[in-house]
């Protein structure tokens, strides 16, 4: 039986593979993965853990601009990209570092991005991924457009996106998951419910038990998981896609996790969350949790881990002084993208301030 | 009298007028525990209650359409948008309803409702947070919308926005929130919406600015070296617009500047000259100017010193308007 049929919202089941020590719960449940996969899977939620810690650092000496850590919810994006192919598209909203460095957004992008310079969402051809979307909400009709794009056009492809469990409160995920269910679409949606949209808990923002119940609304499966449980994570993807490209619609996924950090850099935790809470939340550390899985298959040993974290710490400060080097827009830049072809006045608008530029430079 | 920061007299006015007025009732994303993400609202749950003073999902149609419904049933809504860049989703309701159930009505329900929203650039912030969208108000009907420029003003005219019969989109320069102290009276007053203020007097030009804009310009107008005198003029209200203020200076200097930090394209300087120029024509002595931010998509951080306003380009412009020969 499906992971849907076996998993029913209404009854606050939710599906898990590993427990919080990286023991198998449920033999059978185990996705097939190579072993080469697996270990890119963990290599990359280091990658984004490390990249995510030192932005944090970078940005309290003042060297970084605001930006979402993502420390916490690693598993629960790096099961779902891994269950994907690479022509799948990614929608996502602004927590999805880890996401993005696993469908082949480059560190240097993401990081140039946080950095304040748009040319950290340009990202490489043959990269389905789209930029980082900050009005909250706004992206699952992307989804459902690009799902419905790849339906009309035969195309072997879903749409995967995210969301918070503050989004869901938005008019606009109920617009866009109605309209893929709707057309049978083949989306995949995830709310990373990390408990809090930025200080208003998660009780504040739905009444209903859970964030996967409200599938049913949509006529969709809909599921809660572990988010902290990668093997998971992926298992109920790699169903949800098989859905999917079978014409079956769309899948809610209510991925259960818990943010880390703070929401942004410009947030305080302390203001609206006890220290207990976070403490309880480090235990379930989804990185750990595979990292034992990976020790128990002997996959992985402290040295392969020291070896692994060291490479990744250093690639991290090289690819941040990078950024740190790269050359601010130019006036050009931030002109030119504004049409195809830069209308008559606003040309003007564009000379007028290079000459005053270079008048001021004279002076 | 107190020193007050722009930021602490607009709570001490939220919590002034809670105090007086049981109607009113503070609400927004993180408005109520947390009391908001700049801490605007910090201290009124505790202090008024979770009924009057509260989180909401993240919704903002719901958080203006709501307003229209208890502002319709007896409350006074002080609404809370984060960033007025997030206001769209809310736009539906300003511009369908909020705008519009007076005239609809035919004057039988009227909302008194006030929506504030942190606005403007130079605070390097992510896309969506640096926006000044004055037009999109000012262009409907039926709307009010005051930026003021100081803890002063900030606390008169929010206390007007509270009173006024009509919605009022109240617009927080975040750049402001924390720039200075300013003696703030404790009791309550009001600054009447709608009526400029002449900042500084002058003869020879006069300078339109608001907001965050309007405070580095009188720190350019104090480096900038000229034996004429320059009137400043501080709009304090977009819609309804103070043009009389402005067309009697004109007429007395014959010089308009207006300088903002919007995009060029159908601004608010583009109504002021407009006006000025059915109205002041003939005293003029040199075309109307505007300085403002270019007709683009305002840059993220490390290109947004390209679209602000800063002290060179208001110097160049003064330069250039005062140089003009007919």
């Amino acid at each position: 039986m499906s992971i849907v049929d076996r998993f029913d919202p209404l009854k606050k089941k939710m599906f898990q593979v590993l427990d919080q020590e990286g023991n198998i719960v449920s033999k059978d449940d185990v996705p097939e993965i190579d072993d080469k996969t697996l270990l890119e899977m963990y290599r990359v939620m280091q990658l984004a853990r490390i990249a995510d810690i030192k932005a944090l650092q970078y940005q309290r000496q003042g060297r970084m601009l605001t930006f979402a850590p993502v420390q916490g919810q690693e598993a629960a994006q790096i099961g779902p990209m891994a269950a994907l192919k690479k022509t799948d598209w990614l929608s996502p909203a602004f927590r999805e570092m880890a996401a993005f460095l696993y469908h082949g957004v480059t560190l240097e992008q993401t990081y140039l991005y946080w950095y304040g310079n748009e040319f950290g969402s340009r990202f490489d051809d043959g990269v389905h991924v789209l930029p980082v979307n900050v009005p909250i909400g706004s992206q699952i009709s992307h989804a459902a457009g690009l799902a419905y794009a790849a339906k009309i056009q035969k195309k072997d492809q879903v749409a995967l996106t995210y969301i918070g469990d503050g989004g869901t409160s938005h008019g606009e995920f109920h617009e866009g998951m109605n309209f893929a269910a709707v057309y049978n679409a083949p989306m995949i949606t995830i709310v990373q419910n990390n408990q809090y949209a930025i200080s208003t808990p998660r009780h504040k923002q739905t009444k209903s038990e859970t964030i996967a119940q409200k599938a049913i609304a949509y006529g969709i499966p809909g599921v809660q998981v572990d988010g902290n449980d990668v093997l998971a994570m992926y298992a109920v993807v790699k169903e949800a896609r098989e859905r999917a490209i079978k014409g079956e619609g769309p899948t809610l996924i209510e991925a259960y996790t818990y943010r880390l950090g703070p929401h942004t850099t410009s947030d305080d935790p302390t203001i609206y969350r006890k220290d207990e809470e976070v403490e309880e939340w480090k235990k379930k550390d989804p990185i750990i949790r595979f990292r034992n899985y990976l020790i128990n298959k002997k996959l992985w040993t402290d040295k392969k881990e020291e070896k692994l974290v060291q490479e990744l710490t250093d690639l991290v400060g090289e690819t941040f002084k990078k950024v740190e080097q790269s050359q601010a827009p130019t006036v050009d830049e931030v002109f030119d993208y504004t049409y195809e072809t830069l209308p008559p006045y606003l040309a003007k608008q564009k000379e007028a301030y290079k000459a005053f530029l270079k008048e001021s430079e004279e002076n | 009298m107190a020193q007050m920061t722009f930021l602490q007299a607009i709570n001490q006015t939220l919590d002034q007028q809670m105090e007086k007025d049981a109607s009113v009732v503070v609400f927004g994303e993180d408005a109520g525990f947390e009391g908001g993400v700049f801490r605007v609202t910090a201290g009124l749950q505790k202090k008024y209650g979770e009924d009057r003073v509260f989180d909401t999902p993240i919704a903002e149609a719901a958080i203006i359409g709501s307003a229209v419904g208890m502002a319709i049933n007896g409350l006074k809504p002080v609404a809370e948008i984060q960033f007025s860049g997030f206001m769209f989703p809310g736009y539906n309701q300003i511009a369908m309803h909020l705008a519009r159930f007076r005239n609809r009505s035919r004057g039988k329900y009227n909302l008194p409702v006030v929506i504030r929203m942190p606005m403007g650039g130079g605070v390097r912030a992510l896309e969506h947070h640096s926006e000044s969208l004055e037009t999109l108000f000012a262009h409907i009907p039926g709307l009010k919308l005051v930026v003021p420029s100081t803890p002063y003003d900030a606390k008169g005219l929010l206390t007007a926005a509270i009173k006024d019969p009509d919605p009022v989109i109240f617009f927080e320069p975040k750049k402001i929130y924390r720039a200075g102290k300013q003696e703030v009276p404790e009791e309550e007053y009001t600054v009447e919406i709608g009526k400029a203020k002449i900042v500084q007097k002058g003869d020879d030009l006069t300078i339109v600015s608001w907001g965050a804009v309007l405070r580095d310009l009188q720190k350019a107008l104090a480096n900038y070296k000229t034996d004429k005198s320059i009137e400043l003029i501080d709009l304090r209200t977009i819609a309804p617009m103070d043009s009389a203020a402005v067309i009697d200076s004109v007429k007395k200097t014959g010089r308009l500047l207006v300088i903002s930090e919007q995009v060029q394209s159908f601004n608010v300087a583009s109504e002021l000259m407009a006006r000025v120029n059915e109205e002041a024509f003939e005293y003029l002595e040199a075309p109307p100017q505007r300085l403002n931010g270019f007709d683009i998509t305002v840059p993220l951080p490390k290109g947004e010193h390209h679209h602000a306003i800063d002290e060179k380009k208001m110097h160049h412009a003064i330069t250039k308007i005062l140089g003009y020969k007919i």
